[in-house]
């Protein structure tokens, strides 16, 4: 086999990092509006509380949130078990419990990109497709929405590279078992434990960075077009 | 149709207390700035809330504090048109002035896309996007996109305050044919003298967030007692005249008013136009004898009907010209050495370079009371 084909675990390991990035940033999406609008708009008591919980993950070492991840959402967590029994959803030693790690590491990075965009709507605009006869609901779809595309994309890009990237928390909170949990980083940190793993660490690095490429080339187009669209020059 | 508003309303400095009614055609809202002029139109599209009050149009009631009615800016059907254009940047001319019309009731739809278009002159712009606009064409778009939501009320916040002077004469036409033509009635919030001579029907002058002084746009401009609220420097009368005819050979149009004839540099008029002529106080001398053999062309014959009182060394005088109002800015001295008081015959002067075409407005279609059919 040639150094530079991957073997089949390393594509697991390829393909369920990318899925669980994938679902990580989705499933953050409508939260993360949520919240950035409540941050960008709200005026309530508490807010800076709000605002510091949202960014805590970012600043927590990221074994201290998978650990709380794990008391929270293990088996035997308040919110796990309570998940698992009504619901049938298990977090702990799954991939679904990669993605929430993921999800919630990369949350803050998201929120961010999108309160700023919010920030930047001017509000009078609002005013003006309210006398206009559009109700908030509509406001929302036909103005905000679009004029914030483009901090959209730059959040879940973010959000993406991020749980592309997340290792310290995924690993304390779901482990590191192949075909299941191994994300790409824990996989080159597997290699990187064995004795004549450095090729299949290098090989990884190598696709690592192609991702990264690719989402910020990726987000680069995006951008662009949505600014054209908004015709900014 | 009718506007009633009687509001209250406290907000940091500004205590606003406003009651009128306003009529069909276009009702100019007149002050300086902070005389809460702003503030009350927030109040009638319901961007801000009274502390009591009621406004209604037509009959259907917008807010009444006293029986907590509050109705909200989308359910209102009261058209805006922002100082700053307010257009939505992500979208073309055409699809901004569409965005209304989703939201309007079927049955009510006035105006077909195509009328208002071609009213407002815009139908090269219609695949622009708002960036590619100068400031002009952006207040048509944006009068244009409040029309077609069908408003039962227009109002308007200075839509031309961000233009320069030629920007403002292209879009003032525009304007003067929404009043006539259309049976939406305006309101137009304004503090240059200018416009408001030139485009109101009714206007309301506010100060401190009150209502000083309403009525026929040349009656409250006729009276003097007014200048503190309304501003000296550009204050003057307002002359309804009926063209009559042009002296092609020396380039000027003949006009005649309840005052006498006026001769004003030609203007491209039909005779029988009536317009409406603008003279600045400022522009007017006052002779005690017939003058003879003078330059200026303009000689009306009148009577002192009011002097205001003034510390200052000018002094507003009021003529009565056969039942038009005239008003000249003179020095207290000329008032002294010419003996004028309430009741002396005098005769007012004005140069008719001073009677320039921004001093003039367009073709009146109907009368000062508008199409209240």
């Amino acid at each position: 086999m040639s150094w530079s084909m991957l073997t089949p675990e390393e594509w697991t390991a390829v393909r369920l990092s990318l899925r669980v990035a994938s679902v990580a940033t989705i499933s953050a999406l409508p939260l993360g509006i949520a919240i950035a609008l409540l941050l960008a708009r709200g005026r309530f008591w508490g807010k800076s509380l709000v605002d510091g919980f949202v960014l805590l993950p970012l600043i927590l070492p990221p074994v201290v949130t998978g650990y709380l991840l794990l008391i929270l959402f293990g088996r035997r967590g308040p919110v796990g078990s309570f998940l698992a029994e009504h619901l049938g959803i298990v977090f702990s030693f799954r991939w679904t419990g990669a993605a929430l790690a993921c999800g919630i590491m990369g949350f803050p990075l998201m929120v961010r990109a999108i309160r700023l965009s919010i920030e930047a709507v001017d509000p009078r605009l609002e005013q003006a497709a309210a006398t206009l006869g559009a109700n908030r609901a509509w406001t929302f779809l036909t103005i905000t929405l679009p004029l914030i595309a483009p901090g959209i994309i730059t959040g879940m890009i973010l959000c993406f590279a991020k749980a592309m990237g997340e290792f310290g928390a995924t690993i304390t909170f779901v482990s590191n078992i192949p075909g299941e949990t191994q994300t790409l980083p824990s996989a080159i940190y597997t290699f990187t434990q064995v004795p004549g793993g450095e090729v299949g660490a290098l090989r990884l690095t190598i696709v690592a960075i192609l991702i990264a490429m690719a989402a910020l080339l990726a987000s680069e187009v995006l951008a662009r077009r949505t600014n054209r669209h908004l015709d900014i020059e | 149709m009718t506007l009633v508003v009687d509001i209250r309303r406290r907000t940091g400095g500004l205590q606003l207390d406003a009651t009128f009614e306003a009529g069909p055609g276009l009702t100019a809202l007149f002050g300086r700035s902070g005389a809460g002029k702003t503030s009350l139109i927030n109040v009638i599209a319901g961007l801000l809330r009274p502390d009591e009050g009621r406004v209604a149009v037509n009959g259907t009631v917008l807010v009444d504090t006293a029986c907590a009615i509050h109705v909200p800016p989308h359910k209102r059907r009261v058209g805006y048109v922002f100082q700053e254009g307010r257009l939505f940047p992500h979208m073309t001319v055409r699809q901004n002035l569409l965005y209304g019309r989703w939201f309007a009731p079927e049955a009510t739809r006035a105006g077909d896309f195509a009328h208002v278009v071609e009213l407002l002159g815009i139908e090269m712009l219609l695949d622009r996007r708002p960036a590619r606009l100068s400031g002009g064409e952006k207040q048509r778009v944006a009068i244009g996109r409040a029309l077609l939501a069908s408003p039962r009320l227009l109002l308007m916040d200075e839509p031309l305050a961000s233009l320069d002077e030629a920007r403002k004469a292209e879009i003032l036409p525009y304007i003067e044919r929404l009043r006539d033509e259309s049976r939406v009635p305006i309101v137009y919030v304004s503090h240059s003298v200018a416009e408001v001579a030139r485009l109101a029907t009714t206007i309301v002058v506010l100060s401190q967030g009150s209502v000083v002084s309403v009525g026929p746009v040349a009656d409250v401009m006729g009276r003097i007692d007014l200048f503190p609220h309304t501003g000296r420097a550009e204050a003057g009368a307002i002359i309804e005249a009926i063209l009559e005819g042009h002296d092609d050979a020396f380039g000027l149009s003949l006009l005649r008013s309840q005052a006498g004839l006026w001769r004003l540099p030609r203007m491209d008029l039909a005779p029988g136009s009536r317009v409406r002529i603008r003279v600045r106080a400022r522009d007017v001398i006052l002779a005690a004898k017939p003058p003879e053999q003078l330059s200026a062309l303009n000689v009306l014959a009148g009577v002192v009907s009011g002097i205001a009182a003034a510390e200052g060394p000018i002094v507003e005088v009021r003529v009565d010209c056969n039942g038009e109002a005239i008003i000249a800015r003179v020095t207290r001295y000329s008032v002294q050495q010419l003996g004028l008081k309430p009741g002396a015959p005098v005769h007012a002067l004005v140069k008719s370079v001073a009677l320039d075409r921004r001093s003039v407005s367009g073709p009146l279609r109907t009368g000062m009371d508008g199409d209240d059919a």
